[in-house]
């Protein structure tokens, strides 16, 4: 299976450039994709544990998240 | 208003896809540029992905704001660049872009405007993105957008803003509107 390309349109000159990917750039491409892959992913396990943590402490409080945010308004 | 309309230049993704479109040495014989596109990402495993822009191949300056609606709720936000590689691309939305789980052979459409493209100034532009998707979750989003750089505008480059590809029948056309 030939590597995926890389599209390049000269628009002075209408030529179309089909440009296939080493292999060095397709393996960069991965890394690349792991690395977001693996951000998204803390992202998401910072948001949960931050979202327990808020529903623990208005437990604590005894009150609703609406109650609390009239508490600060 | 506008009294010309002309096409620059196009292209259609082949069979395999492409991980990036470029369009370079745009003409400066225009006053305004517009893109029409059709789009899918190749990316599985979600339903919608993201397409990140760039100009001139510069690594700064793009910002944008947008509001979305995706058939239930309806926001706001402001868009983050992406990082592929060590470049910077701006991210031209918050992930509207067809994918792996919408509908087969559904594309996303997006209609691009960019004013005064040649001038001094800071570039404004501004968008709108329709999905398609033969299910309760479709997205809608209208975008204003400023790339701060005074260069006139020279090459526009889009990909997948995941790394995936633009897959195959994915049409971009660049047109140029004089006297608008």
């Amino acid at each position: 299976m030939p590597n995926p390309t890389r599209i390049e349109i000269d628009c002075s000159t209408g030529e179309v450039k089909e440009i296939e990917l080493t292999d060095a750039e397709v393996a960069e491409l991965a890394y690349q994709a792991e690395l977001a892959a693996e951000a998204k992913a803390e992202e998401e396990r910072i948001a949960a544990e931050k979202a327990v943590a808020k529903a623990a402490l208005l437990d604590r409080l005894g009150i609703t998240e609406d109650e609390a945010k009239l508490l600060l308004a | 208003m506008a009294n010309t309309y002309e096409l620059i230049a196009s292209y259609e993704v082949g069979a395999g896809g492409a991980t990036s479109v470029t369009f370079s040495s745009i003409p400066s014989t225009y006053t305004d540029l517009v893109m029409a596109i059709s789009v899918r990402s190749s990316r599985t495993g979600v339903s919608f992905d993201s397409i990140g822009y760039r100009f001139n191949n510069s690594n700064s300056g793009y910002q944008e704001r947008y509001i979305y609606a995706d058939g239930s709720s309806a926001a706001s936000y402001t868009d983050t660049t992406i990082s592929p590689a060590g470049q910077v691309w701006g991210r031209f939305d918050g992930g509207a872009i067809n994918a792996g789980n919408t509908t087969s052979n559904t594309f996303t459409s997006i209609a691009l405007y960019i004013p005064n493209y040649i001038g001094n100034s800071y570039k404004s532009m501004s968008y709108e993105i329709a999905s398609e998707n033969n299910a309760t979750n479709a997205i809608m989003e209208l975008s204003a957008g400023l790339w701060s750089n005074t260069a006139a505008i020279t090459e526009i480059a889009f990909r997948d803003n995941n790394l995936g590809n633009l897959a195959q029948y994915s049409t971009f056309y660049l047109y140029g509107v004089k006297n608008a």
